[in-house]
Parts: C-alpha cells; structure tokens; sequence
C-alpha cells in the first residue's frame, strides 16, 4: 500500500464540514428531546389503569421497534408527501423517523424502570392519600430515572449515532457534507475517517462518563 | 363522647381468583377502641386490614367510614370504589406497613412532609412544624434531615409511624409493623405504638406479639379461615380462650415461655 495521505483537502473544506456537524447536533437535539419525551408518555400510557390508553401505546411501541429507521424516514420524506397535501424537509422526516424510533425503543426503558420500583412504595403512597398520578410522578419516577440513567444514556448515543441516516435523503449532516467534500475531491478515505473520528471524539467521552455514573449509582443503592 | 362506630364492617369478602381469602367479616371500631388481630399465616388478617383503607379492594360487603359508606352501588356488579373517595377515606385511616416502605430517595422530613404538603396542600411552613412534632413524638427529630438508607429498621418504622399521624387520621392500621426488625429493635417501635395507644388514639394491629396484645389492646380478635373465630377483652380471649382454634394457636405461641 503505497497511499499517500492528504487531509488538506478535508482541512480547505472544514467550513462544510462543520456546518455539516452543526446540523448533526441539531437533528440530534431534536429527536433526543422528542423522543424522550413521548418516550416517556409512550412508557406511561402502556403502564397506564386505562385500557384505551394501553393498547394504543401498545400498538406504537411494537410497530416502530419492528421497522426499520431508514424505512420510517423514507417514507415520511417520500411517500407523505404524495398522501398529504405538504411539502416535508429533509430535517423534518429524517427527525420524525428517528424520533418516533427512539420514543418506542425509550417507551421500553421507561415501563421497565417504573415496574422495577417495589409496589410497596406505591402503596406507601396510596396510604398517605396520594393520586395514582402523584404517586407516579413524586415517588416512581424519581426513583426509577435514576436506575434508568445508564440506559438513557446509551439510547443518547444510538441517536446520535442514527442521524447519519438523515443524510439518505439529502440532509446536510456531517456525513451528507463529507460526501460531498469526498466527491469534489476524490478523497473518501480521509473525508470519512474525519467524519468517523469526530463522531468518535464526541461519545467516547460521554461513555465514559456513563461508566462513572453506572458505578455511582450502584455504590447509592 | 358519640357511641358511633368510626368504621363499621359488615359482611366483608375478599377472593383473589379461586382463593376465597376472607369469608364474612363483621366489626364495630369504637373510638378508641385497640383492637389487636391475631392468628396464623393465611389466616387472612392481613389481607383484612388492607381492606380497610382500600389496599384491597373488598369483592363484597360494606366499609362504612365516619357514618360514610365507601364506594357506590352499581346494578348487578361489584362496588366501585372511585380514587377520589378511597384519597379521602386514606387520609383518615393512616397505614404502617411490615416493610416500611418509606421513600428512599426523600428525606426523613420530606416523608413526612409529603402527605401533608401534596394531599393536603399545607404550607411548607407548617407542614415542616408539624412534621418536628411527629418526628419528636416518635423520638426522631435529630433524624429529620437524614435519608431512611442511614436509619436502622426501627427508626424507619417510627419514621413511617409519623409520616401515618402527621396527617391526623382518626384510625390507624398496623400491619405486622415489628415483623421486619431484628428482635432487639422490636421494642422501641412497640414503646411507640403503646405511646399512641395510651393517647387514646383508634387502632387495629395485626401482630405475632401477644404480650403486647394482652397489655395494650382492649379488644383481641382471632383469625382463621377468612372469618374472625373468636373476639373479646384480651383477658378473656387470651387467658381463657372458647374456641379451640384459638387454644391452639396460643397455646403454639406460648410453648417456649418460660
């Protein structure tokens, strides 16, 4: 192998590829929240006394962790469209996709940290006269947020790591930006190393930190 | 003083599934009326107190609370008990549980304070007053700020003794409270329980601890088979029980006195 490597051609185009990670943060930022989020309902709604509401979450929750991400997106980007009477961006169906992913895949974390919390402390609420919601939302959730802590840290990072697949549909993230850089210049192996690289130096230390956070929390218990 | 009953019970049932748990049940609690339960596992006693503050929801019978009775009437089904009437209800009749169940991620303040503060939307002022002065009662008060994780298994039982009366109920409900502890924390949370029973306060205790039945209850109720077996002054149903299941089980629990 005789390759000569050249990263001044990445380095001359660092402006695109920034913007590029920009809008990698901001897609991520995006579907972290909502996901989380509706997540959260999703999770609650299926742990709910309501029947109507169970199913119905039920019914999200498997249909979403069942198809694929990239599937989800082009849909929402190409075939939306054709059924709805409005334009959708880039941005919006890659976000919806990913978001509607990770609410099902955290729907599941939130239903299995609230039923690991000991009925007992349901109870223990219910004798003091609290509401179903109270109890849920003083008692049970704050208990199990904490032991649910490492798990939604690792949903974090696949959704990180999940908005590359915005880039399909022409969404400019870092990656979208580094095959643009990699076809003007004729370099993909440095374009994408760079690209791998940054997302490497942006989550190791996260994981890392996650790590230490696992280990607090067990010596807590 | 009224002769009314604070809880009245009438033909009360609970089945879980085939499990016919409690077969007709019928008591008067008198105000301030100790009413100790006694009996063997599965006898139903407990099951019984939980039905009391709606732990349990009954699958027959009628829970009259304060000339109330709780839950609706709905033709050809079960009573239904809405949470709007059962937070009411709870909050007359405070519970202590075997295992505490106190909230580990508040303090010991924040556990008492919490009924005060969310059910009945005191101010932080007086409900932090108010919880000293449980906290006080059961010899806690130094503790307030701690989190239960530093506490031995009986503070946490007197801690959860006061989280029950800081709400003021009428009634309280002991379930097995000294089952948990290791034997030489039985005594201070028994100490506690007999402080408030000397107070005069309403309270029915399901326990294994006959001694302390004969000397603080002024009623003894004995369980077996979902129905109460035999009920009178513990000087009479303990020293000189009628029924022989109750002969039986004293006389199990006495075998190593000495």
């Amino acid at each position: 192998m005789d390759y000569v490597w050249d990263f001044g051609s990445v380095w001359e185009y660092r402006a695109a590829l920034w913007t590029g990670l920009i809008n990698t943060v901001r897609i991520f930022a995006i579907c972290f929240v909502t996901g989380l989020s509706l997540g959260l309902m999703m999770g609650l709604a299926r742990y709910s006394v309501r029947r109507w509401l169970r199913w119905p979450a039920a019914c999200f929750i498997e249909f979403f962790r069942n198809t694929p991400v990239l599937v989800q997106i082009f849909w929402f980007y190409f075939a939306f469209p054709i059924l709805a009477p409005f334009e959708i961006s880039a941005l919006m169906a890659a976000a919806l996709g990913i978001t509607l992913n990770s609410a099902a895949f955290s729907a599941e974390i939130f239903r299995g940290g609230i039923q690991s919390i000991d009925p007992g402390q349901w109870e223990a609420g219910r004798a003091i006269g609290m509401r179903h919601r109270e109890i849920m939302a003083r008692i049970i959730l704050p208990q199990a947020v904490r032991r649910m802590l490492p798990a939604l840290t690792n949903r974090g990072i696949e959704i990180f790591k999940m908005t590359t697949l915005a880039s399909a549909i022409a969404y400019a993230d870092v990656l979208h930006q580094a095959r643009l850089i990699a076809s003007v210049n004729y370099n993909p192996i440095e374009a994408y190393t760079v690209v791998a690289i940054a997302f490497f130096v942006i989550l190791y230390p996260i994981v890392r930190a996650t790590y230490v956070l696992e280990r607090r929390m067990a010596k807590g218990d | 003083m009224s002769e009314n009953p604070i809880l009245t019970i009438r033909d009360l049932h609970k089945s879980f599934g085939d499990n016919h748990v409690l077969r007709g049940i019928d008591l008067d609690v008198k105000q301030g009326d100790c009413i100790a339960i006694l009996g063997a596992s599965g006898s139903g006693k407990s099951t019984f107190l939980r039905c009391l503050n709606f732990m349990e929801t009954p699958s027959d019978g009628e829970i009259t609370h304060a000339g109330k009775t709780i839950g609706t009437v709905r033709a050809g089904k079960p009573r239904h008990y809405p949470e709007a009437e059962l937070t009411k209800v709870r909050q007359k009749v405070g519970m202590v549980f075997q295992q505490f169940n106190l909230f580990p991620h508040m303090t010991v303040l924040g556990n008492v304070i919490e009924g005060l503060r969310i059910v009945q939307g005191m101010d932080k002022a007086s409900a932090q007053t108010r919880a000293h002065d449980e906290l006080a009662r059961v010899g806690l008060a130094e503790k307030a700020n701690e989190y239960p994780s530093r506490l031995s298994g009986g503070q946490k039982q007197r801690v959860a003794i006061a989280r029950a009366l800081a709400l003021a109920p009428d009634l309280m409900l002991f379930d097995e409270p000294t089952s948990a502890l290791d034997p030489e924390l039985v005594g201070e949370v028994l100490n506690v329980i007999r402080g408030i029973a000397d107070e005069g306060r309403t309270m029915l205790l399901v326990t294994h601890e006959v001694g302390f039945a004969y000397h603080v209850a002024n009623r003894v109720i004995f369980m077996a088979d979902g129905v109460i077996q035999e009920e009178g002054p513990p000087e009479q149903v303990l020293k000189n029980p009628q029924n022989p299941r109750t002969q039986a089980f004293l006389a199990r629990h006495k075998q190593f006195e000495f």
